[in-house]
């Protein structure tokens, strides 16, 4: 009888713990089911090659957001990842692992912060700052990447410490002892040892980034053109679903679905890329 | 090429990283200091406690108040079963395998999915397939998925740092797998379940673009799980973007600030606590 | 005298490491039942092959039986969870769980659904005072019993077998983390036991076995060597092996 009840326990619990699976593959379904028939219908290279964004005529070409999504994120990483790292070397290699532990915490309190206060900051304090020092608008691809930035730093930061600290302190002590600085031992030997945790950080900053939305909508402009230089306002994927999903409907709302696809897609595999980078690191470890 | 003194080239190395550190650090400050700055003047009783007039140009933020703590405590009700069963599944249930890492790979995958695709889904699938229209009900279920991953990664470490001797003991006194879960594993990985609900509360109240195509944003006071209802963040973006109220903004905005950080230092807490207790 | 278990032709295998041979022998009842050897000599794992613990870990296989009063314990259908009631463990390593005294006493009854506070009470006062520990925390059973000493928190796991009232009891090196009070504190209590119990002590330490047991069986690399009258194997061992051990040339 105990048994049997210790079975049906088994039973229960594994069936919950397909419920995550389940999610994702109910959230594939219907945004594939919404978003991939309109790709194809209205063709591939249209939907995702054309410039022509105009829904009131039935044109639905998302080149200029996907443009746009990548060169935000792109100028996201290149403020976030060197700012992210360094501050991760600093804490985990030259601050006193007692005061790391509060200092990271608090870091870690930026990811608290809601995006729509982020998207706020930029509009009231960063946006101005360009138009008057930089010229442009203001809200542009230049303020949407910087608050991107920051708020990919808490991602990158936490992410990387975690696989620094995994270095084998022996690694540290074998290149001391060689009478190699602090800097040359991170430079040539917790860098190499931690790199692909580091790299894994990074990609899941930017997967954080590309997938962003509030934030990026009340920074970035949010015009349909493509954009020729970074003072240009530009609107990222997420923002033209977001933008315009509360009254879309019909086809209209199918190419915002379908948006969603190559966002979805775009995701997955960067996130894949980091798992992979990740394993690889616990298995080295 | 010149070859650098180590010696200088170390104390610029201090000097490059630690500059990012406080840098870093400065960014966190202003951003809190500023909108506290701006919005503790706003936060007057009559703000927190009073019905938005006029769009939210005057009056106060119940009703968002309200959808911030009800949204949120629903999904965690929901969440929560799910996440600590799943965890204890992976960890006292069954053995690494193809099966296991299935569901690790699903969890990651999920957490990687951002916000707004949660919107879409949410939208698409309860809102409109399962016909809840825009809900507190189909918000919660939406960021029960979205909050999902969170708790079943911190609930899994909470119970693999209870010590193994102690489900050994358990066993050899004759008791079950599931008696030694409810009796001896949860209890020990209760504080590092509660953190990581916490953090899961924390990333709810901030979220918007998952709840604004889900839970809608009626500015009226919900009477059951089947209103629409507007949380303080879609309240603050709406009042921000659309340029309705900046002072109220900022009010909202403070508010909402006050509340994640609370649950976010609530969190540490716990978990600092959580760690000086095993260690003793 | 009745025998307790009856060791078959019994092997076990950690994935291909063969870790027990071909064991065959009787444990009797009511007696104190030593097991000694150096380490990686196995007795750990026979002991946990007893009350099935080594369940608990994966890749295990076995060949041959174990009975315990006729029924071979490791069938199919065989129901654990009521087997390990029966026979109890105290490991070597104090591990009172993080509660009071008191419930960790109680942890194995109320499993088995005693919920009457009265019967629980006894259980409590009874099974402390047969691990000798009553007077020493009579007044603060609330407290947890992480706070106790090394040896009075082995002789809690001890009370907290007692209060299951198993049949037997298996001892994996009770006292290795012990002084030699706490020492004499739970070989009083295992001779007074052993009336009413039969007892399985594994010892690293041979003087302990020769103080506490009645038979002593020597494990060496997985193997039964020699067992015997506690008195033969200490005074005119047969075995080359014994003698060098129990002379302390190896282990």
């Amino acid at each position: 009888m105990k048994s049997l009840s210790e079975k049906g326990v088994r039973r229960i619990l594994m069936a919950v713990a397909f419920s995550a699976i389940s999610a994702l593959l109910l959230i594939t379904l219907f945004i594939i089911n919404e978003g991939v028939p309109f790709i194809f219908k209205y063709g591939v290279g249209n939907f995702l090659f054309s410039s022509d964004w105009h829904p009131q005529q039935m044109k639905f070409g998302i080149f200029p957001m996907i443009t746009a999504s990548l060169w935000v994120t792109f100028g996201a990483m290149l403020l976030g990842a060197p700012l992210g790292v360094a501050v991760a070397l600093f804490l985990s290699e030259y601050v006193p692992r007692p005061i790391m532990r509060i200092i990271k915490p608090t870091i870690e309190l930026l990811a608290a912060i809601p995006s729509v206060v982020y998207g706020f900051i930029g509009v009231i304090v960063l946006a101005p700052l360009i138009r008057n020092y930089l010229g442009g608008p203001g809200l542009s691809l230049l303020s949407g990447s910087i608050i991107l930035g920051i708020m990919i730093l808490p991602t990158v930061i936490s992410i990387s410490i975690d696989s620094i600290l995994a270095v084998p302190q022996s690694y540290r002590e074998g290149s001391l002892a060689l009478g190699a600085t602090t800097w040359q031992t991170i430079n040539m030997v917790t860098v190499k040892a931690s790199k692909s945790g580091i790299i894994a950080s990074i990609i899941l900053g930017l997967g954080r980034a590309i997938g962003e939305t509030m934030a990026v909508i009340m920074v970035a402009g949010n015009s349909v053109n493509m954009p020729h230089s970074a003072l240009d306002s530009v609107r990222t994927l997420t923002a033209n679903i977001a933008l315009e999903m509360s009254y879309a409907t019909g086809l209209h709302r199918q190419a915002l679905f379908a948006t969603g696809v190559v966002l979805f897609v775009g995701i997955i595999i960067l996130n894949s890329i980091a798992s992979i980078a990740l394993r690889k690191r616990m298995v080295k470890g | 090429m010149m070859r650098l003194n180590p010696r200088y080239v170390q104390r610029g190395a201090v000097f490059v990283l630690g500059g990012a550190t406080v840098l870093t650090l400065l960014i966190l400050i202003f951003i809190i200091f500023f909108i506290l700055e701006k919005g503790l003047p706003v936060l007057t009783l009559n703000f927190l406690t009073g019905n938005p007039e006029d769009l939210g140009r005057k009056g106060g933020i119940f009703p968002a108040i309200i959808g911030s703590i009800i949204l949120p405590l629903l999904a965690i009700l929901i969440a929560t079963p799910l996440g600590i069963f799943t965890s204890v599944y992976l960890s006292e249930y069954t053995r690494e395998s193809k099966l296991t890492r299935l569901i690790r790979f699903g969890t990651d995958c999920l957490a990687g999915i951002p916000s707004i695709i949660f919107g879409l889904f949410g939208y698409i699938f309860f809102v409109i397939t399962l016909e809840m229209g825009w809900s507190i009900l189909s918000g919660a279920l939406t960021l029960a998925v979205m909050i999902l991953p969170t708790i079943i990664r911190t609930s899994e470490e909470a119970i693999r740092a209870v010590p193994k001797t102690y489900r050994e003991v358990s066993f050899s006194l004759g008791a079950t797998g599931w008696q030694t879960v409810k009796k001896v594993i949860l209890p020990n990985a209760l504080p590092g379940i509660v953190t990581g609900i916490m953090l899961s509360i924390g990333r709810s109240i901030g979220e918007t673009a998952a709840v604004i195509f889900t839970a809608g944003s009626s500015l009226r006071l919900p009477t059951s799980i089947f209103d629409s209802t507007r949380t303080m963040a879609v309240h603050f973006y709406i009042l921000a973007r659309e340029g309705i109220s900046q002072e109220n903004a900022y009010g909202t905005a403070a508010t909402l600030i006050i509340a994640v950080l609370l649950v976010n230092l609530t969190a540490y807490w716990l978990m600092n606590r959580f760690i000086a207790k095993r260690r003793s | 005298m009745t025998t307790k278990f009856q060791i078959h032709n019994f092997s076990f295998f950690f994935k291909d490491q063969q870790i027990l041979k071909n064991l065959e022998f009787q444990i009797p009842s009511n007696e104190i039942f030593g097991i000694i050897g150096p380490a990686g000599s196995g007795k750990t794992t026979f002991l946990r092959a007893l009350n099935r613990m080594n369940d608990l870990e994966t890749e295990i296989s076995h060949k041959g039986n174990i009975l315990m009063d006729q029924n071979d314990i490791y069938t199919d259908d065989f129901d654990v969870v009521s087997h390990r009631k029966k026979v109890g463990m105290v490991f070597a390593m104090p591990v009172p769980l993080p509660m009071s005294i008191y419930e960790n006493v109680v942890y194995g009854p109320r499993l088995s659904g005693i919920k009457d506070r009265r019967a629980l009470d006894g259980l409590v006062e009874n099974s402390l005072k047969a691990a000798f520990l009553w007077d020493e925390v009579k007044d603060r059973l609330k407290t947890s019993g992480m706070r106790l000493s090394g040896g009075q928190q082995q002789r809690l796991c001890l009370a907290r077998v007692l209060a299951m009232q198993p049949e037997v009891i298996l001892l994996d090196e009770p006292c290795s983390g012990l002084d030699p009070i706490s020492t004499a504190k739970i070989e009083d209590a295992l001779t007074e036991l052993k009336k009413q119990y039969t007892i399985v002590l594994v010892t690293n330490n041979t003087k302990q076995a020769a103080r506490v047991a009645d038979k002593t069986a020597f494990f060496l690399m997985g193997e039964l060597v020699e067992l015997g009258l506690t008195k033969q194997i200490f005074t005119s061992p047969v075995k080359k092996q014994t003698n060098d051990y129990i002379t302390g040339r190896f282990g």
